[in-house]
C-alpha cells in the first residue's frame, strides 16, 4: 500500500516537474504559502513580500479577518485598552504588499506534491511554505474541561471572543465571589501572561468587588516574573490573591463546568469564575502536515527555522521548540525575520545573513506599573541558545515603572506595524 | 460707520494684547534655570553660533519660526504638515510642545517626554528665548559634549555601513522603533546623523547609556554592524 502510494505518487512528481519546467524557467514566480496571520506570519509576509519587491507570489491563509493580538489582550480585560485596539486587519497586507490573503483554514498539508488544501475546498501549490499556527490545547490535560466547555470555563488563551467572555464574567461575578484560574504547566504561550491576567483581573476586582478573591491553581514549582509578581501582588491587592502550588495540590486538580466547582486535591471549591488555560502543544495543522515531535511542538533548524522534518518548510513563533526561547508575539516575530531572509535567500538568490534572535516581554501589574524581561540569542547546531538577558529589578522606583510601561505601548505600536503594516 | 468702530475697537484689543505679550516676554521665566534643564535637550539640539542641525534642527531663532521650517531637516511628515497648516513657534506653542510633543504634533520624531512642571517650562522658554531675535545678547553655547559618550577610534568613527546589511538587521530595530520615525513611546532611530547614531550605540555598547533592552541589542552588534545601521536608517525618507 505504502510502496504504492510512493510510486504513484514518485509518478506524479516527475509529470509534474516535467511539465512545470518550461513556465519555471520562464516567468512564474516562486511561490510561498504561509499558513497563519499571527505575530510569526502576518511578519513573514510582509517580510517577504517587501523585500523581493514582487519577485515572489506570497499567499497568506489566515481564518480570521480581523485579527486580536494575544498581547494586550490582558489589558483589555484590565480596562487599560478598548477592544478595536487589540484587533487588526489585513488589508495593508494585501492593498499595499500584494499579498494574497485568503480567509479560509488550512486543513492539510502534502509535502509531497508541496500542496496546501483549505476548509474552503482550496488547493495552494508551494515552493516553500511557512507554517505558524500558533497553539492548540491538550486534550484531556484538565481533567473534566475539554474545548465544548470554553463558554462556562473560558481559557481566553487565544483572543478574540474568548477574552470579551472573561471580561465579561469577572466584571458580573457576585459581590465576594471567587475567581479561579486553572493555570498551565510547561512550555506554553506567554509565559507571564498567566500572572499578568491574574493582576488585571484583581485591578478590575479592587475597583468593583473589593471583596472578591482570586484563586490560581498552578502545576509549575515556578513562573516568569514569580518575585516581581508577587511583589506587586502584595503591595497592590494585598490578601485578595491565593495561588496554590504543585507543593499543595496544584498538579491534582479537576473541574465541573456544570457546577462550577473546582476539585483540588480532593477539597471541592465552588467558584464563580473559572479561567481555564490547558496544557498546550503546536496548533492542528502543524501535527496534520507531520512536523510536531514527541512533545507535540514542532522541532526546527536553530539557524533557519526550517522544519527538523522538512527542508521546504519553516516552522515559526508558538509551534516550535525554540531553545531558549519563550513563546511569545515577540519571538515569533523574531523568527519571522529569520525565516523570511532564508525563504527569500532559497527562491531569489538575495544574500542570506547570520541568524539574530531576541524577545522582550512587558507585563503589567497595575496602572503605571509595567515590568519587562528580555534577552538576546543566537544558533548553536543544537538550539536557539541565550547569549544575554535583563529583568526588571524588585524594589525599583514608581517613575521608572511608568516608563516601562509607556515603553510597552510604543512597542505594541511598534510590532503591529512591523506586522500588519 | 459700523465697520470704522468695530475697526477701532478690535485696534485698542490688539493694542492691549500686545502690551501684555511684552510684559510677559520680559518675565518669561529664570534662564539661568532654563539653561540647566537645556542638558534634556541638548542632546538633540544645537543652540547659539555655529549651531548645526544635529538629531533635531538648531533652535537659534525659533521664536517666531514656522514650524518645519529648517530646509535641509528631515522632519517627520507630521511636522511638515502642521507647519504648512500654519503653526508657528510661539510662547504658548512652544510651551504646549515642551509639555507633551506628541499631544500637539502626534507623530513627531522628537524624543522627549515632555516637562510637566510649568515653572521649569518657562525657565527653558526664558533661555531658548535669548537666542531669538536679540542678536546683541546672544551668550556661549552651553557645552554640548556629554558625560556619556563612548571613547571611540577614529577608525571605527569612520567606518562606511553596508546600507542592505543594515536593512536586515534594521528588522529587529522594527520589533519597537517605529520605521515611519514617529515616536509614540519608543524613540524614533531615523534620520539621525550617522556620527550621532553610531556614537548613541556605542554608548548603549558600552554601558554608558542605562537602558537594558538597548544595552542588550547594542552589546552583541560588531563596529560594522553599528555602522550598518547607521547607514541604513540614516537613509530613509521620511
Amino acid at each position: 500500500m505504502t510502496l504504492n502510494r510512493r510510486s504513484f505518487l514518485g509518478t506524479s512528481f516527475a509529470l509534474g516537474a516535467a511539465l512545470s519546467a518550461t513556465p519555471l524557467i520562464g516567468q512564474a514566480r516562486p511561490r510561498v504559502v504561509i499558513v497563519g496571520g499571527g505575530a510569526g506570519g502576518a511578519t513573514a509576509a510582509r517580510y517577504i513580500a517587501k523585500d523581493s519587491q514582487g519577485a515572489i507570489d506570497v499567499t497568506l491563509i489566515e481564518p480570521t479577518r480581523t485579527y486580536y493580538t494575544c498581547f494586550f489582550s490582558n489589558l483589555y480585560i484590565g480596562g487599560f485598552r478598548d477592544f478595536a485596539s487589540i484587533g487588526h486587519s489585513y488589508g495593508k497586507l494585501a492593498s499595499d504588499y500584494g499579498i494574497n490573503v485568503v480567509h479560509d483554514w488550512a486543513v492539510g498539508v502534502d509535502r509531497d506534491t508541496k500542496t496546501v488544501t483549505t476548509a474552503g475546498g482550496h488547493a495552494f501549490a508551494y515552493d516553500k511554505l511557512i507554517v505558524a499556527p500558533g497553539i492548540d490545547f491538550v486534550e484531556g490535560s484538565v481533567p473534566g474541561w475539554d474545548i465544548s466547555a470554553q463558554n462556562r470555563m473560558p481559557h481566553s488563551w487565544k483572543a478574540g471572543s474568548q477574552t470579551q467572555l472573561l471580561k465579561a464574567q469577572v466584571e458580573a461575578m457576585r459581590e465576594g465571589g471567587v475567581f479561579c484560574m486553572i493555570a498551565p504547566p510547561d512550555p506554553f504561550r506567554c509565559p507571564p501572561g498567566p500572572y499578568e491576567r491574574i493582576s488585571m483581573v484583581a485591578h478590575v476586582l479592587r475597583e468593583r468587588n473589593p471583596t472578591a478573591k482570586i484563586l490560581i491553581v498552578d502545576p509549575k514549582a515556578s513562573f516568569s516574573k514569580q518575585a516581581l509578581f508577587e511583589e506587586g501582588w502584595q503591595k497592590h491587592y494585598p490578601g485578595m490573591i491565593q495561588r496554590i502550588g504543585p507543593d499543595f495540590g496544584g498538579t491534582n486538580f479537576s473541574v465541573n463546568p456544570e457546577t462550577m466547582e473546582v476539585d483540588i486535591d480532593g477539597q471541592v471549591e465552588t467558584v464563580d469564575v473559572c479561567n481555564v488555560i490547558p496544557a498546550q502543544k503546536a496548533g492542528r495543522i502543524a501535527e496534520l502536515a507531520g512536523l510536531t515531535g514527541d512533545n507535540g511542538y514542532c522541532p526546527i533548524v536553530p539557524a533557519t527555522m526550517q522544519s527538523r522534518m522538512d527542508e521546504d518548510i519553516h516552522v515559526l513563533g508558538d509551534a516550535t521548540i525554540a531553545g531558549d526561547m519563550p513563546k511569545s508575539g515577540f519571538s515569533a516575530n523574531s523568527h519571522a525575520k529569520v525565516a523570511a531572509m532564508q525563504v527569500r535567500a532559497a527562491l531569489t538568490g538575495s544574500t542570506a545573513f547570520p541568524a539574530k534572535y531576541s524577545n522582550t516581554c512587558w507585563s503589567l501589574i497595575d496602572t503605571d506599573d509595567g515590568v519587562k524581561v528580555g534577552a538576546s540569542y543566537a544558533p548553536t547546531d543544537e538550539m536557539i541558545a541565550k547569549v544575554d538577558g535583563f529583568v526588571s529589578q524588585t524594589g525599583e522606583d514608581a517613575d521608572l515603572r511608568k516608563l516601562t510601561y509607556e515603553e510597552s505601548l510604543g512597542w505594541y505600536a511598534g510590532i503591529t506595524a512591523d506586522m500588519f503594516g | 460707520m459700523r465697520e470704522a468702530l468695530f475697526l477701532g475697537l478690535a485696534l485698542a484689543l490688539s493694542g492691549v494684547g500686545q502690551a501684555h505679550a511684552q510684559t510677559r516676554a520680559e518675565a518669561i521665566g529664570d534662564a539661568e534655570r532654563g539653561a540647566e534643564i537645556w542638558v534634556f535637550c541638548s542632546g538633540c539640539h544645537q543652540i547659539g553660533p555655529g549651531a548645526e542641525i544635529g538629531i533635531g534642527p538648531p533652535l537659534n531663532g525659533i521664536f517666531g519660526r514656522r514650524a518645519g521650517a529648517i530646509s535641509d531637516f528631515p522632519y517627520s511628515r507630521s511636522m511638515t504638515r502642521m507647519g504648512r497648516d500654519g503653526l508657528t513657534w510661539t510662547l504658548e506653542t512652544l510651551d504646549a510642545y515642551i509639555e507633551n510633543p506628541r499631544v500637539l504634533v502626534s507623530g513627531t520624531r522628537m524624543s522627549f517626554d515632555g516637562l510637566e512642571d510649568p515653572g521649569e517650562r518657562a525657565d527653558l522658554l526664558a533661555f531658548l528665548r535669548d537666542f531669538s531675535d536679540r542678536p546683541s545678547n546672544i551668550p556661549e553655547a552651553a557645552p554640548t559634549a556629554r558625560a556619556d559618550l563612548p571613547m571611540l577610534s577614529e577608525e571605527t568613527l569612520a567606518i562606511v555601513g553596508d546600507t542592505a546589511y543594515g536593512e536586515y538587521l534594521s528588522s529587529e530595530c522594527t520589533t519597537c522603533h517605529q520605521r515611519d520615525g514617529s515616536d509614540q513611546g519608543i524613540p524614533s532611530i531615523v534620520l539621525w546623523p550617522q556620527r550621532d547614531f553610531v556614537l548613541a550605540m556605542h554608548a548603549y555598547k558600552q554601558k554608558l547609556r542605562p537602558h537594558p533592552v538597548m544595552q542588550m541589542m547594542a552589546g552583541r552588534l560588531s563596529d560594522e554592524e553599528i555602522a550598518a545601521l547607521a547607514a541604513y536608517f540614516g537613509s530613509l525618507t521620511p
